[in-house]
């Protein structure tokens, strides 16, 4: 009798842990290091890449309609494969479109640009990066579509741009 | 083409293995003669498929083939050849196909060492072995092939993780996995044992040998990675209670106690159920390790399975093989008969017991630090991580009565020994164990948890084996492995008391006053190499005596740009002087840290002395 209750013991304590494990598969395990997931803080000041000038993102932000922001580099591969749909957004809509230069040098990103096209309204750099993940990102690609009165994100795209986010996008602009 | 090859051996080793586990589970009713050549052979044709398929992936790393879709997503043409066959098992699907190597080449080696041992407890070990490859072989196929095509063929892969571009953890993974996998084979060995009902003494001299090769792989394999922290992590500790770290402890403590207790059942008969409960515990705790690092579960670099079906996989398979052997174990309980042999509560099965039962104390320590914050965020939504702390104090007040009893323990006698042999020699050993501890603590005014009975009884340790070493009859590799552990919780402990840090912003030309020294930033060196750029910062180290030159680098590759900072670390017998620096800012500061860590040497070599230990047992006949 007392085997019985040791073997249904075990068996259900180690139920209890697969059940526990499987649901933890489900969580992710990104962390944003903002507190409010959906609102970010735009004060901070980054160079243009195109001038010496330094700007706030803030005032790049249009005071109505919807803003793209684009964190990008030009030695990221998949930033290659998604810049096609970013120029096809730009001659859809004539959406802002914001490109955060991502740890990059310079000449590089500029080559990128004359190769591919620019889709970008405006480009800031961020060397180092810190900006970058002040705004929530894990690294390049990143997209976010933000709406400029309330300055919500109203959509997050992790890693490159493809048909299927193409598609949700244009739905939510238009 | 090439890449096709490795694919179908792969295909032909999952039908052979689907044809072994039904042949064999045929054969279970008449315990006839299956495992004659025809078996032999086809486990043969496994190994060699899987071997094929292995190389075949090496292969493609070697000739950059970005036609495969694992060789793309982690190397580069840049990158040097080393690191390109290195690369073959730095990532999630090369990883496994390493583990079904492994696995198939043990099970070989197995069957040939077997071949004294009764028919039918072979039978069953290659079944439930042949389950355990089935299982890795469906997962490899259906959830993460390494042999993935991708069209159009990109030009350039996306380059290996540069922290993973290290000699020591080139090896450090293939080390351990040697340990792991071997666990699988105590595993299979010890249900198969107890269903044929032959756990005896000749079934634990056969499998001792077993666990001492996977023992010594997992404790080099530890070794490896904690070398690979100390020198590439940069931050001057080697161990440093996390997660991934944990998983790789908990099976070898669980692998220790199985030892002692295989080495009791081989002399002595008993200890029965402790040997296939702990010989299933291993496993299973090998296994959880993989899905936990794996599965994303936990966030580390070593992750690399974002699939979570991956992660589903990998659970529902260890769950699998937990139930089983727990039913088997439970079903074929009564088949365990002990030895009749008395034992008195004075006797070296005594001492294995405590031992066995100090092992677990600390097991149950690392699982909960290590599981406690899964279970708590899956149920609660908190996250929580365990620091050294929570570790320290629990492993550390009961460290002090294992060391005793590790210094007292095998020189006790089998059977029946007296209490009053305790002689004069061992209570002056102690006193002056008690002596120099204390003049120590309060020389350099250390105000460690229980710091003095720590020195008191590691000190004792150490002077005891080392007594031990002139006796007579003595157990030469028991006295290494023993006299290791005292000398690496000694050196832990002058490490931990003695170590000096100092961190600062400094710009070339900067001089900084520490302790005795001053330390000189003289000037930085920017140098081009095959896949990355390095600075070579200049430190000089000077004291009254002589200087010291130290050249730590920055490291930004660039197939994924990343920065490394690889610390220069100067060993003597005596200790390390440890420089690392940082980027700050592009304003010409630096970050420096400076660290004095005495006895860093020790600790590799105390671990290398344990796992010489094993090594020496696994050379002997009889121990």
């Amino acid at each position: 009798m007392s085997k019985n209750i040791k073997l249904i013991s075990i068996v259900l304590f180690a139920l209890f842990s697969f059940f526990i494990l499987l649901k933890g598969l489900d969580k992710s395990n990104t962390y944003s290091p903002s507190i409010d997931k959906n609102k970010i803080d735009f004060n901070f000041k980054s160079k243009y890449l195109f001038s010496e000038k330094e700007v706030f993102l803030n005032e790049l932000l249009k005071d109505e309609g919807m803003t793209l922001i684009n964190i990008w580099a030009s030695w990221c591969l998949p930033c290659k494969d998604e810049h096609a749909y970013l120029l096809k957004l730009k001659s859809l809509n004539n959406l802002n479109i914001i490109g955060i230069n991502y740890k990059d040098n310079e000449n590089n990103a500029k080559q990128f640009l004359s190769e591919l096209g620019n889709p970008y309204t405006n480009i800031i750099t961020d060397p180092n990066g810190i900006n970058s993940i002040e705004l929530g990102a894990f690294g390049v690609p990143e997209t976010y579509l933000i709406e400029n009165k309330s300055k919500l994100i109203i959509k997050k795209f992790i890693g490159p741009l493809d048909d299927k986010s193409f598609i949700q996008l244009t739905k939510i602009i238009q | 083409m090439v890449n096709q090859l490795g694919n179908y051996s792969l295909y032909i080793a999952l039908l052979i293995s689907i044809f072994i586990i039904i042949k064999t589970s045929l054969s279970f009713r008449n315990s006839s003669n299956v495992l004659s050549g025809n078996i032999f052979s086809l486990i043969s044709v496994q190994s060699l498929m899987v071997i094929i398929s292995f190389l075949t992936l090496i292969y493609a790393f070697v000739t950059s083939d970005f036609s495969n879709e694992t060789v793309y997503n982690n190397s580069h043409t840049t990158k040097p050849l080393f690191y390109k066959i290195s690369g073959t098992w730095g990532n999630h699907e090369g990883s496994l196909l390493l583990w079904l190597l492994v696995l198939t080449i043990f099970l070989f080696l197995f069957v040939i060492d077997s071949k004294n041992l009764s028919q039918r407890y072979r039978t069953f070990a290659l079944f439930f072995q042949e389950i355990i490859i089935f299982g890795f072989l469906l997962f490899i196929l259906f959830t993460s092939n390494p042999f993935a095509n991708i069209f159009p063929i990109p030009s350039e892969g996306t380059g290996l993780n540069p922290i993973l571009q290290d000699p020591a953890l080139a090896i450090h993974p293939p080390i351990l996995y040697l340990g792991y996998v071997g666990t699988s084979i105590i595993f299979s060995s010890a249900l198969g044992a107890i269903i044929s009902g032959s756990i005896n003494k000749s079934w634990a001299s056969h499998i001792k040998r077993w666990v001492l090769i996977s023992w010594v792989f997992l404790s080099i394999g530890i070794l490896l990675g904690s070398i690979w922290a100390y020198y590439e992590l940069g931050w001057g500790g080697f161990w440093f209670w996390d997660p991934v770290e944990n998983v790789s402890l908990m099976p070898w403590l669980c692998l220790t106690a199985l030892l002692h207790t295989v080495f009791t059942l081989e002399k002595r008969g008993t200890f029965q159920s402790w040997a296939i409960i702990l010989s299933i515990t291993t496993f299973s705790l090998s296994m959880s390790g993989t899905f936990l690092v794996r599965s994303g579960i936990l966030n580390s670099i070593h992750t690399f399975a974002n699939d979570p079906s991956r992660g589903v996989f990998i659970l529902c398979f260890l769950f699998v093989l937990i139930f089983i052997s727990i039913f088997i174990y439970f079903f074929y309980q009564k088949s365990i008969t002990a030895d009749s042999t008395k034992t008195f509560l004075v006797s070296k099965e005594t001492a294995v017991l405590i031992n066995n039962l100090f092992m677990m104390f600390f097991l149950s320590v690392v699982l909960i630090g290590t599981v406690y914050p899964i279970f708590l965020e899956v149920i609660n939504d908190k996250k929580i991580s365990i620091g050294p702390p929570f570790y320290h104090k629990l492993i550390i007040p009961f460290l002090i009565p294992f060391l005793f009893f590790m210094a007292i323990g095998p020189n006790i006698k089998w059977i029946k020994d007296k209490m009053g042999k305790i002689n004069l020699k061992d209570i002056f050993i102690f006193i002056i164990s008690i002596v120099i501890s204390y003049i120590f603590v309060n020389k350099f005014g250390v105000s460690y948890l229980l710091s003095l009975p720590l020195f008191i009884f590691s000190l004792f340790l150490f002077f005891v084996t080392i007594r031990d070493f002139f006796g007579k009859n003595i157990n030469i590799s028991q006295k290494i492995s023993h006299f290791g552990f005292s000398l690496l919780i000694l050196s832990i402990l002058l490490n931990g008391v003695l170590a000096k840090e100092h961190s600062s912003n400094m710009r070339v030309g900067d001089e900084i006053k520490f302790l005795d020294k001053i330390i000189q930033f003289q000037n930085i060196e920017v140098i081009k190499k095959q896949n990355y750029q390095t600075l070579i910062g200049k430190f000089n180290i000077v004291d009254e005596n002589n200087s010291l030159s130290l050249k730590p680098e920055i490291r930004i590759y660039d197939q994924p740009q990343t920065i490394t900072s690889e610390a220069d670390i100067s060993s003597t017998i005596f200790s390390d002087n440890f420089l690392v620096f940082n980027i700050i800012k592009n304003d010409g500061f630096y970050n420096v840290r400076y660290q004095i860590k005495p006895f860093m040497i020790w600790i590799w070599i105390s671990v290398l002395l344990i796992s010489l230990g094993g090594i020496l047992s696994l050379k002997k006949k009889n121990v």
